[in-house]
């Protein structure tokens, strides 16, 4: 028992730590290092919010684009009508309303419709944007009023942190573990008196709530956004693949995927331009075949092998 | 007037058959892939692409006959879809704990495939629009102009969907296809070599995307980035006619040509919105499909 209450204490310390440094990110680092960092923590909100509701139901939604891409077309609306904090606030709002409709509809379908219904709706809303901006606006890209470097990482450093804070209470609640009796069967969650659609609609949409804040945020960065852009399938597959690739189970595995992952395609990018796609696909396949728990999944079960060797040999 | 509207008419049923018989053909191979060996490839459509490109390199660089070309990439394709089924899927299949887990694991490994296939196109052929013209003279039918080749990729079409529904109804190894696609357990304990059918399966889904690639090559411009559209349609056209039944696949690809052709009439910009709009009505309302049970 003392055991764990000292390494809650440390793990909490090093949380802060963490903070602390990255806050003071953009007083001493150059721009690069600042817009790089603010695009991982972009990735991390993604990949983090993805597994509030995928990783204890199973189902794998692949929407992401679709909210984010809600909180992009707010932040362009919206333009410099409203501050930044009331932009961030209501993209977060429209893409959680959107994904209340959307769960409210689709929730009652059953593993890869899901996946298929959740993807055909990033498609359904990237055309019909594209429609709707070329037939009634005569133009398919709007320009978002600029919001500077500083300030939209700290805006996503923010909602980081709401939602790292989000995703302890859900855990530690009972909505939490109700979740988590959903994912492994769902009648017998019913059962013991779950209301299994409300609960999954209720937490989808929370998960969009900090996908469309992010996109809201990003687009101040992006200042020129089109409907290609807002709503590219890539945002909705590649924090899966974050997620999975760090280890979807504690919290902190998304998070070191999602900076593993955007240092990488931003490394291969600059350096193999050409080959980038190519090496990014290579390490996707490898990473589903041999880590299927992910890198934390991976380490646990190195140091767990090493450990057993030392004890052989003493 | 009246002979006017007649012909427009026309028009528009022939140019949506004529999608249709490629969404048709590229639906069949996918229903394949996901109906029986359970792999919901995101990939398909860079197989088409492939075959696309094939096509297109034989025709401009060798001066082979794009129809005669289906007997090289068609080959080509099938290999590669049987190799990864052999290699990366069979050992997904066997290391995921569940039916679900595998093919979770297997859609993210084909998007992964994604990449890596485009990638080697773009480095091989480059990123740009590309065409050919093939028998590109027009018949009078009834006052109406066809382009000659649009009429034989719709003839094409139709012909590959057949034989290969000939071939998994009258043939030992369609029998134990379908036998697979019923119950892959039981079909193993019947004596089915389930894992080499199941790859010979994945093996013709991407032979059917190569020969939809090559049509696709004859009367469309192509372009290493193609895929995705094509793959989301092939999608659509399975949920429209029940997932895993070929000939369901057959009359929803067909369908939605129709469908897709009016539209464009109406309103080009539409058409893709159609098709998302019709395939989420009937994931909600019908999700087995119009010739489901």
């Amino acid at each position: 028992m003392e055991k764990k209450t000292s390494k809650r204490v440390f793990a909490i310390g090093l949380t802060l730590l963490i903070l602390a440094l990255a806050a003071a990110v953009p007083v001493y680092a150059p721009v690069y290092t600042v817009i790089l960092i603010t695009s991982i923590l972009m990735y991390m909100i993604i990949a983090v919010s993805w597994t509030i509701f995928s990783g204890p139901t199973g189902y794998i939604s692949l929407a992401s684009a679709a909210f984010f891409g809600a909180g992009i077309y707010t932040a362009a609306i919206l333009g410099s009508a409203v501050p930044l904090p009331l932009v961030i606030l209501l993209g977060a709002l429209v893409s959680s309303c959107l994904a209340l409709l959307v769960g409210g509809l689709t929730l009652r379908l059953k593993g890869i419709y899901f996946v298929m219904f959740t993807f055909g709706l990033v498609e359904l809303l990237l055309h019909f944007i594209l429609w709707w901006e070329v037939t009634m606006c005569g133009t398919t890209g709007r320009v978002v009023p600029p919001a500077g470097n500083a300030t939209v990482f700290y805006a996503m450093l923010t909602i980081l942190v709401v939602l790292i804070l989000t995703v302890f209470l859900i855990r530690r609640s009972r909505y939490g573990m109700a979740l988590q009796s959903v994912g492994e069967n769902e009648e017998a969650a019913a059962h013991a008196g779950v209301h299994v659609t409300a609960l999954k609609v209720v937490i989808y949409s929370v998960s969009a709530l900090f996908m469309g804040a992010a996109g809201a945020a990003m687009a101040t960065r992006w200042t020129y956004i089109d409907p290609r852009i807002a709503f590219n399938p890539l945002i909705s597959f590649v924090p899966v693949l974050m997620a999975i690739f760090g280890g979807i189970r504690p919290i902190y595995g998304p998070i070191i995927g999602a900076a593993i992952f955007t240092y990488l395609e931003e490394f291969l990018i600059t350096r193999f331009p050409y080959y980038y796609m190519l090496i990014f696909g290579i390490i996707m396949v490898v990473a589903i075949l041999y880590m299927p728990d992910g890198l934390v999944g991976l380490t646990r079960r190195v140091w767990k092998r090493m450990s057993r060797s030392r004890h052989a040999h003493t | 007037m009246g002979s006017c509207m007649i012909v427009t008419i026309l028009d528009i049923v022939i140019s949506g058959l004529l999608l249709g018989g490629i969404y048709a053909v590229t639906a069949v191979g996918l229903s394949l892939q996901y109906g029986v060996a359970r792999v919901l490839n995101i990939a398909h459509g860079e197989f088409i692409m492939l075959g696309a490109f094939i096509t297109f390199t034989l025709y401009t660089r060798l001066g082979i006959d794009p129809l005669i070309s289906f007997a090289i990439c068609g080959p080509v394709v099938f290999a590669v879809g049987f190799v990864l089924y052999r290699t990366l899927f069979t050992r997904l299949r066997n290391t995921s704990p569940t039916a679900g887990a595998f093919e979770g694991n297997s859609m993210l490994a084909c998007f992964g495939l994604l990449f890596i296939i485009q990638n080697l196109a773009i480095l091989i052929w480059g990123a740009d629009i590309k065409g050919y013209s093939y028998l590109a003279f027009s018949v009078d039918f009834w006052g109406a102009r066809f382009a000659v080749n649009r009429l034989v990729t719709l003839g094409f079409a139709v012909a590959i969907c057949l034989v290969f529904y000939f071939f998994l109804a009258n043939t030992r190894l369609g029998k134990a296809i379908r036998a697979a696609a019923q119950d892959p357990e039981t079909a193993g304990l019947m004596g089915v070599r389930i894992n080499q059918v199941l790859a010979l399966c994945f093996g013709f889904g991407a032979l059917m995307a190569g020969l939809g690639g090559a049509l696709i090559s004859i009367s469309y411009k192509i372009q290493p980035t193609m895929g995705l559209e094509y793959t989301m349609i092939a999608l659509i056209v399975i949920v429209l006619g029940g997932l895993g039944s070929i000939p369901g696949s057959f009359v929803g690809g067909l369908v939605l040509g129709l469908v897709g052709s009016i539209v464009t009439h109406v309103e080009p910009g539409l058409s893709l919105v159609a098709y998302y709009v019709i395939f989420m009505l009937l994931l909600l309302i019908r999700p087995t499909g119009i010739l489901g049970k």
